[in-house]
């Protein structure tokens, strides 16, 4: 357990530091942009120039630079990321509206290609070198080689247009006035496409992962042991070679995040998913410089804390992680 | 058996160099092929693929010949490619090796800043600096490159920290070689080949990138772009398909070709180390 705790701890400070960072950029981009959030404003309200004036005493930014960054910190410091002028509400809760449709999304993409994409690649790494490795690892490449916003058109052409078994795109049908169970399945029927686009991609990177592991554990002593003791050889794939072949797919799952969330903004404007990926593209498209921080800042804390949960069942799944910070 | 000779020994990778010389002849000649601009208006709007041999695969909403638009198209896709993956090898070795050279606070710092750049991610970084500064070529190269540094850095660092340990550099050092010139000539050239064999999947995944950005209107509007193009055709989805689907192939095949001839030149580099 104090394992655990100490790896978290030193984790959590590595975090701190590379959270520092990610703010001092985003401040530097807000700078950098053209217009501050005033011009944004009185471009979208109308306004004199006493009003311009006035708005900049009162949000602080006729201040110098690094007033303006403590302020800005200070802000953040409480949670608030300002007001979205896109929206005429505070960021926070935009974010926060959003944000859940994002993490069904990541988090069902994430299931979907690690899940298939793992027993697959137990499927090509049982027979290194077979027709159905080469065939599985080929097809994969060409998989990872497709842009997944273009996938995402196709699989609108063929699912929803040609064969209209499923929605074109939303999270859920509008105004139905669903509750409960017959929600979550309307929900469910939509997230199918966006999900498929997302998770299909992200499929030949557990695949070839865990081939190339397997491959590797094949060559070991152990497995001869296996094998010499007669056991069948399904269960040595499966029981031997598998499974100490999964721990780098794994690891893969928390770095893999911060692509996954990514490759969500396409995917969520390709099947207009409310989530923080299209709002990502819709502050770019109103000029909403801050809103755009805010997102980008909440998902460097997303990705931080992803990878931290991962560390953490790491040190639990295996007794070497953060033996070192215990012993000393 | 050579290098040369191991990359050509499998189909998969003699497909990715064939796909890829083709590609590159069609980028270099597209002036010729396709004289003028190819967004210029060349026929009646929406024409159909494969029904007038002037205009082989139709046009689009505009009127505008798909067959010079996705040949012009090459020339963005490998332009920002290339351009963006030099850019970030540039970038990451010289941050990895200085990390790696220097070490101490210097090397904590410079790798934390690396860390900060994997935590952010790359597309939604991408997108906030083409929106903030202004979409142009350069622009989104840099872009790019601003995420696809790190991988790069990591592994120069890396192979600096076992380099700098060996007997040769040791030797070095005693014969009073300046620390630099150690850096620079016994040290950077032997930690490039495993920089090197990242740059297949940083050039694929840099006009991934780039094809993505053009998607959502953050590309150069001035040039014509496959992720444009299907932008373009995504408004007719339902009556002409072929106009987002021509581009879309043109990308996989591409992309396709980058990663089977990368994966062929990384194995050959690994067999000529292993016997020399």
């Amino acid at each position: 357990m104090s394992r655990a705790l100490l790896l978290l701890r030193r984790r959590l400070v590595g975090s701190i530091f590379v959270l520092a960072i990610v703010v001092a950029g985003t401040f530097l981009l807000l700078e950098a942009s053209p217009g501050d959030a005033v011009d944004a404003y009185i471009a979208s309200t109308g306004g004199d120039a006493g009003m311009i004036e006035l708005l900049r005493q009162r949000w602080g930014l006729d201040q110098s630079a690094l007033t303006r960054l403590a302020n800005y910190v200070w802000a953040l410091g409480h949670l608030d990321l300002g007001l979205s002028v896109a929206f005429s509400r505070p960021i926070r809760d935009v974010i926060l509206e959003r944000l859940p449709n994002t993490l069904l999304l990541m988090g069902s993409a994430t299931a979907l290609s690690f899940a298939l994409g793992t027993a697959l690649g137990i499927v090509a790494g049982a027979r290194p070198g077979s027709f159905g490795d080469r065939a599985l690892s080929i097809g994969s490449l060409a998989l990872y080689a497709v842009p997944g916003f273009w996938l995402g058109l196709v699989l609108i052409i063929v699912f929803a247009v040609d064969l209209r078994w499923l929605p074109v795109g939303g999270i859920e049908t509008v105004a139905s006035a669903r509750t409960g169970l017959a929600r979550a399945a309307d929900i469910a029927v939509h997230l199918v496409l966006p999900v498929a686009a997302l998770g299909f991609i992200y499929l030949a990177l557990y695949l070839r992962m865990m081939r190339a592991g397997m491959a590797e554990v094949w060559r070991m002593d152990f497995i001869l042991a296996a094998r010499a003791r007669g056991l069948p050889r399904r269960r040595i794939v499966l029981a031997h070679v598998a499974r100490n072949a999964l721990l780098p797919p794994v690891t893969m799952l928390g770095l893999q995040s911060a692509q996954m969330l990514g490759g969500s903004v396409v995917i969520e404007s390709v099947f207009a998913v409310p989530g923080l990926g299209r709002l990502a593209q819709e502050a770019v498209g109103a000029r909403d410089t801050p809103l755009l921080m805010g997102i980008i800042l909440t998902s460097a804390v997303l990705v931080l804390a992803i990878n931290l949960a991962v560390d953490i069942a790491y040190a639990f799944l295996d007794p070497r992680v953060g033996a070192d910070e215990a012993a000393a | 058996m050579s290098g040369l000779a191991r990359f050509f020994r499998k189909p998969e990778t003699v497909a990715g160099g064939l796909i890829l010389a083709v590609l590159g002849a069609i980028a270099l000649a597209a002036p010729a092929l396709f004289p003028g601009d190819p967004q210029a208006i060349a026929g009646p709007p929406l024409l159909p693929p494969f029904r007038d041999w002037a205009l082989p695969l139709g046009t689009d909403r505009l009127g505008r010949d798909m067959l010079a638009e996705l040949v012009h198209g090459a020339r963005a896709s490998l332009a920002v490619g290339l351009a963006a993956a030099a850019a970030s090898l540039v970038a990451g070795v010289l941050v990895g090796t200085l990390a790696g050279f220097a070490g101490g606070l210097a090397d904590e710092i410079l790798m934390r800043l690396t860390d900060a750049f994997q935590t952010v991610p790359g597309f939604l970084l991408a997108l906030a600096f083409v929106s903030v500064v202004g979409p142009s070529l350069s622009v989104v190269v840099a872009a790019i490159a601003l995420s696809a540094w790190t991988g790069p850095a990591r592994i120069a660092r890396a192979e600096v920290l076992s380099i700098r340990e060996r007997d040769y550099v040791a030797a070095a050092r005693v014969a009073g070689m300046h620390p630099l010139a150690i850096a620079l000539r016994e040290i950077l050239p032997n930690a490039l080949p495993p920089v090197m064999a990242l740059s297949s999947i940083i050039v694929a995944g840099a006009i991934l990138t780039e094809a993505a950005l053009s998607f959502l209107g953050l590309g150069d509007p001035n040039r014509v772009t496959w992720g444009g193009m299907i932008a373009e055709g995504r408004a007719v989805l339902r009556s002409a398909p072929s106009l987002s689907v021509f581009p879309g192939i043109a990308l996989v095949l591409t992309v396709l070709g980058v990663y089977l001839a990368g994966e062929g030149a990384v194995e050959g580099a690994a067999a000529r180390r292993g016997l020399s």
